[in-house]
C-alpha cells in the first residue's frame, strides 16, 4: 500500500511483528494516550490514513494487519472469524494493556463485536463503523465475489472522488493483487454463511462495554438494517447515521468519524 | 489407441440475443432461458449421438458435467454415466470428469462410480477434477480450498474403494464416523483415474505424481509439448518412465463433405465467443484463492479488463496451430498424424461438435469420424508406438505400480 500518497503529518508510526495466539502479527503504532485498537476492513488498510492520525492525536493508536491481510503471514489453519477475534484478545493480553477501546471498521466491526462478546466487561468502549456480522433481514450484504476488486471498493465509497484520493483513479496493478489476496484470506474465514455469525445476534446480549454504532446513510455494501440490528443487539449502545458517507466512512468523511469516536471514547 | 467420443452437450436452444446483451454466460445469466422442451429433445439427441459413437467404432465415450450454463447440458456426469452403462455395451465411460470439491460428500460419489462400475460391468474411467472458477460459486464451495478439497476427496474415494470398510475418516474439510459403502468398484485395484487439465501446473504436477494419466484439454501442441515435459519430469522423480500410456489429449475435430461446410460447422465451437468453457465472467471464472498463485497478476488484470483473457485465442488462431481442427477424413487425418507424432498421445478424445451444429450434420460427423478418420488414426498409432493404458497393462496409480527389483549384489 505504500503507493498510496498521504500527507505530511505531526504523528510518528512504527511498525512491529510480534508473535500471538499462533499468528506472526504485524501491528503499527502511534500516538500517545489511552490504548485504542482499529480493525481494519477486509479490503485491507493503507499504512496510513487521516482517519488514524486524527485519532493518535488523542490516543495511542494500534493498527493490526489481519492475520493473512497486506502482506502479513497467513496462518493457513484459520478458519474463521472468531478465530481473529482471539487472537486480537491475545494481542491485547500480549501488550499488556488496559482502559482499550476497539474501532472496528466494516469487517473489522464484526471482529470487534465477536472480541467484546467473549470478553464482555473487557473492553473500554466498542465502536462499530458499518460492521459486518449480522444477517441483514430485508436485503444481503454485497457480496465481493460476484464484483470486481475495482467495483467492490467503489461500492463502498458514496463519492467517487474519496475513491480517486485514497487508491487513485486507477489503482496500481500490484494494489490490485494485494486486494485479491485479501480477498483469499476473506474467503478462508468468512466464505460461508457470507459476513455474518448467526450466534452473535443472541451473544451481543451478554456485552457490557458501552457501544457506538455508526453508519454511513449510504452504505451499499452492509445495508444500514444492520446497524439497527447491532443497535437492538448491544444492551448500551446508540446509532450515528453519517448522511452523504458509504461503507469506508474512515476514508470517506475521516474527519466526521475521529470527533465521533473520540468524544465516545474518551468518556472515562 | 485409446479414442474417445465427446461433446459438451450445447443447450443451444436458448434465445443468443439475450445471451449475447447479458454478456457472461456463465453462472448468472437466468434461466428463465432455459426451455425443458427444448433441453429434453436434446438430451435425446445425445443420446442418440452416444449410441451412434459406439456402433462406429470409438472405443470410449468422454463425459463431463458442468452448472449455471448453456454451455454444457450435463450437470452431473454420474448421470449420464448411470444411463450408458446400461444402454451400451463395449465402449468405456470416461468421466472428465466429477468436480471433487464441489462435493460435500465424497463417499456418496465413490458409492455412485461403483454403481456404475458394476452395472457397466467394469468399463468405469472416473476422472477427478477441481471444477470451474464460477462452478465454486454455483456450488457454494469455498474457491480457497479448492486444491485442498481436491486431494483429500480424492484420496478418500481412493480408500472408500480399496480399504474394507468400515472406518472412520477425519480430515481437515471432511469427516465421516462410518465409511462402508454397500458398493465397491468391480475393476480391481479401483477404476483408472485420469485427470484432464487446461493450464494449473499443480494439476500436472500432482497427475505425474499420482501416475495417473493427464489428458491436455484443447490446448495447442508446443503448450502440450510443455506439459509432457513437465509431466516426464515429476515422473521421473517419482521413480517411473512416462510414456504414450499417460498421454490424452481432447481434440476439437469437425469432419464433414467438403471442407467448406467441416469450417463452417467448426466456428460453433467458437459459440460462446472464445473460451470454450462457455462465455466466462472474468471475476466469476477466477474466484480469489482459486486459481494457481502463479497466475495472479495475469488474473487481476484481467478481471479489472487491463489485461486479455489468458485463455483466450481467435478461431483462426486455433485452426493454425490445431487447436480445432476442420476438413475431411482426407484433409484431418494428416493433421491428426502430426498431433500424434508430435506429442504422443495415446488417449485421444474427439471434441465433435458444438454450439448449433444441427443433429443431422453432428452424426453426419460422428460416422465419418468412425468409419473413415479412426482407422487411419488407428494405423498411425501403432507405427508410433502408442499403446493406451489398456493396451499397456499400465498401473493404475503409482500406489498400485509394482516397485522395481531391487539390484542383485
Amino acid at each position: 500500500m505504500s503507493a498510496l500518497a498521504t500527507s505530511a503529518t505531526d504523528v510518528a508510526w512504527t511498525t512491529d511483528e510480534m508473535r500471538v495466539a499462533g499468528s506472526l502479527l504485524r501491528v503499527r503504532k502511534g500516538g500517545a494516550g489511552d490504548p485504542v485498537l482499529v480493525l481494519h476492513h477486509e479490503i485491507g488498510s493503507p499504512e496510513r490514513l487521516p482517519f488514524y492520525d486524527a485519532l493518535a492525536r488523542r490516543f495511542t493508536v494500534y493498527v493490526p494487519s489481519h492475520p493473512g491481510y497486506d502482506g502479513s503471514e497467513r496462518p493457513g489453519w484459520m478458519r474463521n472469524v472468531r478465530d481473529v477475534a482471539v487472537t486480537y484478545q491475545a494481542l491485547i493480553a500480549a501488550l499488556n494493556l488496559s482502559k482499550v477501546s476497539v474501532i472496528g471498521l466494516g469487517f473489522g466491526g464484526w471482529i470487534a463485536a465477536e472480541m467484546a462478546t467473549m470478553a464482555p466487561r473487557g473492553l473500554h468502549r466498542v465502536v462499530l463503523v458499518g460492521a459486518m456480522g449480522i444477517k441483514p433481514a430485508q436485503s444481503d450484504i454485497l457480496d465481493e465475489a460476484l464484483v470486481s476488486y475495482i467495483d467492490y471498493v467503489r461500492a463502498g465509497f458514496e463519492k467517487q472522488e474519496a475513491f480517486d484520493q485514497v487508491f487513485g483513479a486507477e489503482p496500481p496493478t500490484p494494489l490490485l493483487e494485494q486486494w485479491d489476496l485479501n480477498r483469499e484470506m476473506t474467503f478462508r474465514i468468512a466464505w460461508k454463511p457470507y459476513m455474518y455469525n448467526p450466534t452473535l445476534p443472541h451473544l451481543l446480549a451478554g456485552v457490557k462495554s458501552p457501544s457506538l454504532v455508526v453508519w454511513g446513510r449510504r452504505d451499499r455494501i452492509v445495508p444500514l438494517e444492520c446497524g439497527e440490528a447491532y443497535a437492538r443487539a448491544l444492551p448500551q449502545s446508540r446509532l450515528a447515521v453519517i448522511e452523504d458517507a458509504g461503507h469506508f466512512i474512515d476514508m470517506e468523511q475521516p474527519e466526521a468519524l475521529a470527533k465521533l469516536v473520540i468524544e465516545f471514547a474518551a468518556q472515562p | 489407441m485409446h479414442l474417445m467420443y465427446f461433446s459438451e452437450q450445447p443447450m443451444s436452444a436458448y434465445p443468443v440475443d439475450e445471451g449475447k446483451e447479458f454478456g457472461a454466460t456463465a453462472l448468472m445469466f437466468s434461466n428463465r432461458y432455459f426451455d425443458p422442451v427444448e433441453g429434453s429433445r436434446l438430451y435425446q439427441e445425445y443420446l442418440e449421438h452416444y449410441r451412434l459413437a459406439e456402433e462406429v467404432g470409438f472405443d470410449g465415450i468422454m463425459l463431463n458435467e458442468h452448472h449455471n450454463a448453456p454451455f454444457c447440458m450435463q450437470a452431473k456426469c454420474n448421470i449420464f454415466a448411470s444411463i450408458l452403462a446400461a444402454m451400451t455395451k463395449r465402449v468405456k465411460l470416461v468421466l472428465l470428469g466429477n468436480p471433487l470439491p464441489l462435493a460435500d460428500n465424497p463417499v456418496r460419489l465413490a458409492e455412485e462410480l461403483s454403481m456404475i462400475d458394476m452395472i457397466s460391468k467394469g468399463r468405469l474411467v472416473s476422472g477427478f477434477v477441481r471444477g470451474g472458477g464460477q462452478e465454486q460459486l454455483a456450488a457454494g464451495v469455498n474457491p480457497a480450498y479448492n486444491r485442498e478439497r481436491f486431494e483429500e476427496a480424492h484420496e478418500l474415494i481412493v480408500r472408500a474403494w480399496t480399504q474394507t470398510g468400515p472406518f472412520r475418516f477425519e480430515g481437515t474439510h471432511y469427516q465421516h464416523r462410518v465409511v462402508n459403502p454397500w458398493a465397491v468398484p468391480l475393476q480391481k485395484p479401483h477404476p483408472r483415474i485420469w485427470i484432464p487439465g487446461v493450464l494449473s501446473k499443480e494439476t500436472i504436477i500432482w497427475s505425474a505424481r499420482q501416475r495417473y494419466p493427464y489428458i491436455a484439454l484443447s490446448t495447442a501442441i508446443d503448450a502440450t509439448k510443455k506439459i509432457w515435459e513437465l509431466y516426464d519430469s515429476v515422473a521421473a522423480e517419482a521413480g517411473y518412465t512416462a510414456g504414450p500410456e499417460n498421454r490424452g489429449y481432447l481434440q476439437r475435430c469437425h469432419v464433414a463433405d467438403t471442407e467448406e461446410k467441416a469450417m463452417a460447422n467448426a466456428r460453433h465451437f467458437m459459440w460462446m465467443q472464445g473460451e470454450f468453457t462457455g462465455l466466462a465472467h472474468p471475476v466469476w471464472s477466477t474466484p480469489s484463492g482459486y486459481f494457481s498463485p502463479s497466475y495472479r497478476k495475469a488474473f487481476v488484470e484481467f478481471a479489472v479488463g487491463r489485461g486479455a483473457n489468458p485463455r483466450a485465442a481467435t478461431f483462426e488462431d486455433q485452426i493454425r496451430n490445431q487447436q480445432i481442427i476442420a476438413g475431411t477424413p482426407k484433409t484431418v487425418i494428416p493433421k491428426l498424424r502430426r498431433l500424434l507424432e508430435e506429442t504422443r498421445p495415446s488417449i485421444v478424445g474427439f471434441w465433435a461438435s458444438d454450439g448449433f451444429v444441427s443433429n443431422e450434420d453432428s452424426k453426419k460427423c460422428i460416422r465419418m469420424l468412425g468409419l473413415e478418420v479412426l482407422p487411419a488414426v488407428r494405423e498411425i498409432g501403432k507405427e508410433l508406438g502408442l499403446l493406451s493404458p489398456f493396451e499397456a497393462n499400465a498401473p493404475v496409480s503409482i500406489a498400485h505400480s509394482t516397485p522395481p527389483a531391487p539390484a542383485m549384489a
